[in-house]
């Protein structure tokens, strides 16, 4: 019994008593009053400190624009002040939800100008945590957006199965959250059977957990009203503002990095890229759940095939020069496409490090995208962006 | 010392001239005060532990065995806490809604028959006495959010309003079936009809009324929203507009807001469970009492908590085109369906 | 000059990433793009143009279909210029393309892209608020990152914090 109602207009501003200049048309044509709703910085649905500036006409969006710059910490030119070494745990807490990949891409991107070759059981190693990773990042994204949908519960499940992830990390580095793990050339120490007993248990016991997310909450006739034709997307417009990862794969266009610009350990592992055509926030939904089902086949596949061998490569420098140039490597982070520039002259500090993060871009077409949304619709399409402001603002 | 006697022989027979009304009435206002406030109180701590339980953790267990002190904490926590007016508000307003909020949900339950001795007035219109009151409810948290001067509050206002209109009237036309089908206002005429087993409680009385789930349903959703309860809490979405009508109220202010919506969810459960559930009668026709309606209660309460804590939130027009769209529609054919089963099958 | 050299990897079952250079997806645009050996350098087609024509370089891959990466600047001191490079991406090609240009550093000026994609309006503000480079037709050239009062530029290399 889904209805399908056209959006009601907003009753007709009372143009006698309150003149309206030109510049005052609301969003449905008719000329309005409008208002500024501040949404933030410390507001419980921004997650991390966002500030939207909405002009609303009724409980209708004229114009959002993000305001960011809250937590600014200008990561950038910290990387011009600390080696190459001294730089790892800043690329950690970019974005804290997925720290490994963001260690990945800077690791990966000094290995590549520096032409050293990381073992392949590091490189399978780097694999699984960053795929377990992915999955700890996508269970906080599910819960906090479900919380802002105002389902309160699925939170605290999937904290209760992020905790086995954290558990495990924990393990091997040392850190619940902010991982600094990675190293020029490997890991900074390897795995024991503990960790890979534990990881094969969790994937068992993930799988039946994620089939009773999928009958208690994706399959919610409230959340599916909530969700479906709520926020559209269109492909195109993902491709002018950069937008990738879910947000893209929700619109019908498979770009992952993983498979586009294989790197790491990647091209070894059989594993899928869920696409779906709808573009509205259902779809980025689906996406990131189905991410997590293709992680843990990943992780599967890592922990079968994983040789043994050495951690680190050898002959490593202890101070690291890298040739002058510029050096990109990009990887698949949780919230899309993660690329670190580093641009060297030829000395132990890097001349300038440049970090292209995904939540920016996917953030920077929120506000053509949300011109006549109703603030609750609105705010359902910010949480499927999944946002991770430090992310932004570095 | 005769005068000291007679004076005391005088109080006594002024005290028993009072007797039975008006003080049986002050008692009877005094017991439901008391029990209204105990029971707003400890139903946080049952919303608490039950959310507690479903999210798979204990909930409060610190204060108290089991936590069951925690209710009095935090009523002394709010009480020590400044009440803040910000300025520009306005005061009468300001100060009044918490008040306001309050006193209907008492008035309501004055004529609700906990037992077959236990009901504070027996007024023929009892029914609509409680909708009457009921509809200040909406007035009052309408008066806090607009006197608070806050962008979110008044967002919050206006959804509340037009979220309790809409359901009143699904909820009025089950009440109009219900009182058709008893062919009385007087609840505890109400109940008295709906003695013996079970199958004679309302809600199994299919031969007049075949769609009578239908409308028990359709009755506890328009008390959920009513007393804006999850899934259609917009008006105090907490993770869009902060506490929203609530925003601005501090202290025992807000807690007043607080205990006068479980004292509304009590008023709810009170009804539903008087209109079709048989009330105090238990359902093996025999030993019926406050038990059973107590029983009841605190079962379609709890019934309340789950959903709660379950479903994810509405969108506000899903939330008024259900009311519009389907619950009306359901109700008023269940009212003529009703009527006309009960001219054909006297 | 690092020294670190090829490491030996005799038990591998991945191939090292080959130095193959993919003949050049782009050689029928215009602008001189050449392709570059994406395992050194992470990228595949790179040009170098005059900022005149990078509005121009902007369209052409617009046309092409080609997504905006990201836009930033590099401070180059010792040579009086400042760098800006512009990162583009294919969403469904996965071809990574970089197009620079230097402009003076005593007038930082360019146009900008943002009629082309509009998801450099974000990317220039921030360029705006890190080297103080001014983007001629920019629609809200205010600090981005930085609070809105302010007038320095943290990641010029003359910059005393």
């Amino acid at each position: 019994m889904i209805v399908k109602e056209e959006l009601t207009t907003p009753p007709p501003a009372s143009e006698e008593r309150f003149p309206v200049g030109p510049a005052n048309v609301g969003a449905s044509g008719v000329p309005a009053e409008t208002f500024v709703l501040n949404l933030g910085p410390q507001h419980p649905a921004t997650h991390g400190v966002l500030r939207v500036k909405m002009t609303m006409d009724g409980e209708y969006i004229v114009r959002a624009e993000p305001v960011c710059g809250y937590i600014h910490r200008m990561q950038e030119k910290m990387g011009e002040n600390r080696t190459y070494a001294q730089y790892l745990p800043n690329t950690s807490r970019i974005d804290y939800l997925s720290a490994m990949t963001y260690t990945h891409a800077f690791v990966g991107a000094v290995e590549r100008a520096a032409k050293i070759q990381p073992p392949p059981r590091a490189e399978y190693i780097r694999v699984i945590t960053s795929e377990l990773n992915r999955i700890s990042s996508h269970l906080v994204w599910w819960g906090a957006f479900l919380l802002d949908l105002g389902g309160f519960t699925p939170l605290l499940y999937a904290f209760d199965d992020r905790e086995k992830i954290l558990d495990l990390l924990e393990s091997i580095t040392g850190a619940r959250l902010t991982y600094c793990y990675y190293r020029v050339g490997g890991l900074c120490n390897d795995v024991d059977d503990a960790f890979l007993k534990g990881t094969r248990e969790f994937v068992a016991q993930m799988r039946p957990r994620l089939k009773m997310y999928k009958a208690l909450v994706t399959d919610n006739i409230i959340l599916r009203k909530r969700l479906i034709d709520i926020g559209p997307i269109s492909a195109e417009l993902c491709r002018k503002y950069g937008a990738t990862g879910p947000v893209i794969r929700g619109s019908g266009v498979g770009y992952d990095v993983r498979k586009a610009e294989p790197y790491s350990a990647y091209p070894e592992f059989d594993f899928e890229i869920p696409t779906f055509k709808e573009g509205d926030s259902m779809a980025r939904y689906l996406v990131r759940m189905e991410e997590i089902v293709q992680s843990l086949r990943i992780i599967e596949q890592a922990l079968d095939k994983l040789p043994a061998g050495p951690v680190m490569a050898d002959k490593v420098p202890r101070v690291l020069k890298l040739p002058a140039g510029d050096y990109c490597y990009s990887v698949e982070a949780a919230r899309g496409r993660f690329m670190v520039r580093i641009v060297s002259d030829n000395r132990e500090i890097p001349y300038r490090v440049k970090l292209r993060t995904p939540c920016l871009s996917n953030l920077s077409l929120f506000e053509e995208a949300s011109k006549g949304m109703l603030l609750a619709d609105a705010l359902a399409v910010m949480g499927s962006l999944d946002l991770v402001i430090p992310d932004i603002d570095r | 010392m005769q005068n000291l006697s007679d004076h005391l022989a005088q109080g006594w027979h002024f005290v028993q001239s009072l007797w039975p009304e008006p003080l049986r009435l002050i008692l009877f206002v005094a017991g439901i005060v008391a029990f209204v406030g105990a029971n707003a109180a400890y139903l946080v701590w049952v919303e608490r532990k039950g959310a507690g339980r479903f999210q798979r953790r204990p909930g409060p267990n610190e204060v108290g065995p089991a936590g069951l002190l925690q209710p009095v904490v935090d009523g002394l926590k709010l009480m020590s806490k400044q009440l803040i007016v910000p300025a520009g508000v306005d005061r009468v307003l300001f100060r009044g809604a918490p008040l306001l909020v309050m006193a209907p949900v008492l008035m309501s339950l004055a004529v609700v028959p906990f037992s077959a001795s236990l009901a504070a007035r027996n007024i023929n219109v009892g029914l609509l006495m409680v909708f009457a009151f009921g509809s200040i409810n909406v007035m009052a948290v309408m008066l806090g959010g607009w006197a608070s001067r806050n962008k979110y509050a008044v967002i919050s206002s206006a959804r509340m309003v037009s979220q309790n209109v809409a359901y009143e009237i699904p909820m009025l036309l089950v009440v109009i079936t219900m009182v058709m089908l008893t062919g009385t206002m007087n609840l505890n005429e109400i109940v008295q009809q709906q003695a013996g087993w079970f199958w004679h409680w309302n809600l199994f009385d299919w031969k007049h009324n075949p769609l009578a789930p239908v409308t028990f349903l359709i009755f506890y959703i328009c008390m959920l929203a009513e007393t804006n309860r999850a899934p259609f809490d917009m008006a105090e979405a907490e993770s869009e507009l902060v506490a929203g009508a609530y925003t601005e109220y501090a202290g025992m202010g807000f807690g007043v807001f607080f205990m006068a919506e479980y004292a509304n969810i009590l008023l709810g459960c009170s009804l539903a469970t008087v209109l079709f559930l048989g009330g105090w009668q238990s359902p093996f026709g025999v030993l019926s009492g406050l038990v059973w309606f107590l029983a009841k209660m605190y079962f379609l309460i709890f019934t309340v908590v789950w959903i709660r804590w379950t479903f994810p939130r509405t969108q506000f027009y899903g939330l008024l085109n259900l009311s519009w769209k389907i619950l009306i529609p359901v109700s008023l054919f269940t009212l003529v369906l009703s009527s006309a089963l009960m001219k054909l099958l006297p | 000059m690092s020294e670190a050299g090829p490491v030996k990897n005799v038990e591998t079952s991945q191939a090292a990433p080959t130095a193959v250079t993919r003949p050049n997806p782009l050689a029928h645009l215009a602008l001189p793009f050449q392709a570059v050996d994406y395992a050194v350098k992470g990228y595949h087609v790179e040009a170098a143009v005059p900022p005149e024509q990078v509005v121009a370089a902007a369209e052409m891959l617009d046309r092409e279909g080609f997504a905006l990466d990201t836009i930033t600047g590099v401070d180059w001191l010792a040579d009086k210029q400042m760098e800006v490079v512009y990162d583009f991406f294919h969403p469904t090609k996965g071809l990574r393309v970089v197009v620079r240009t230097r402009i003076s550093r005593d007038k930082p000026e360019i146009a900008t892209i943002s009629t082309v994609f509009p998801g450099a309006n974000w990317h220039e503000r921030e360029t705006h608020d890190f080297f103080g480079i001014r983007f001629l037709g920019h629609p809200d050239l205010t600090p981005f990152l930085l609070p809105e009062d302010a007038t320095y530029h943290p990641l010029r290399k003359d910059f005393a914090g």
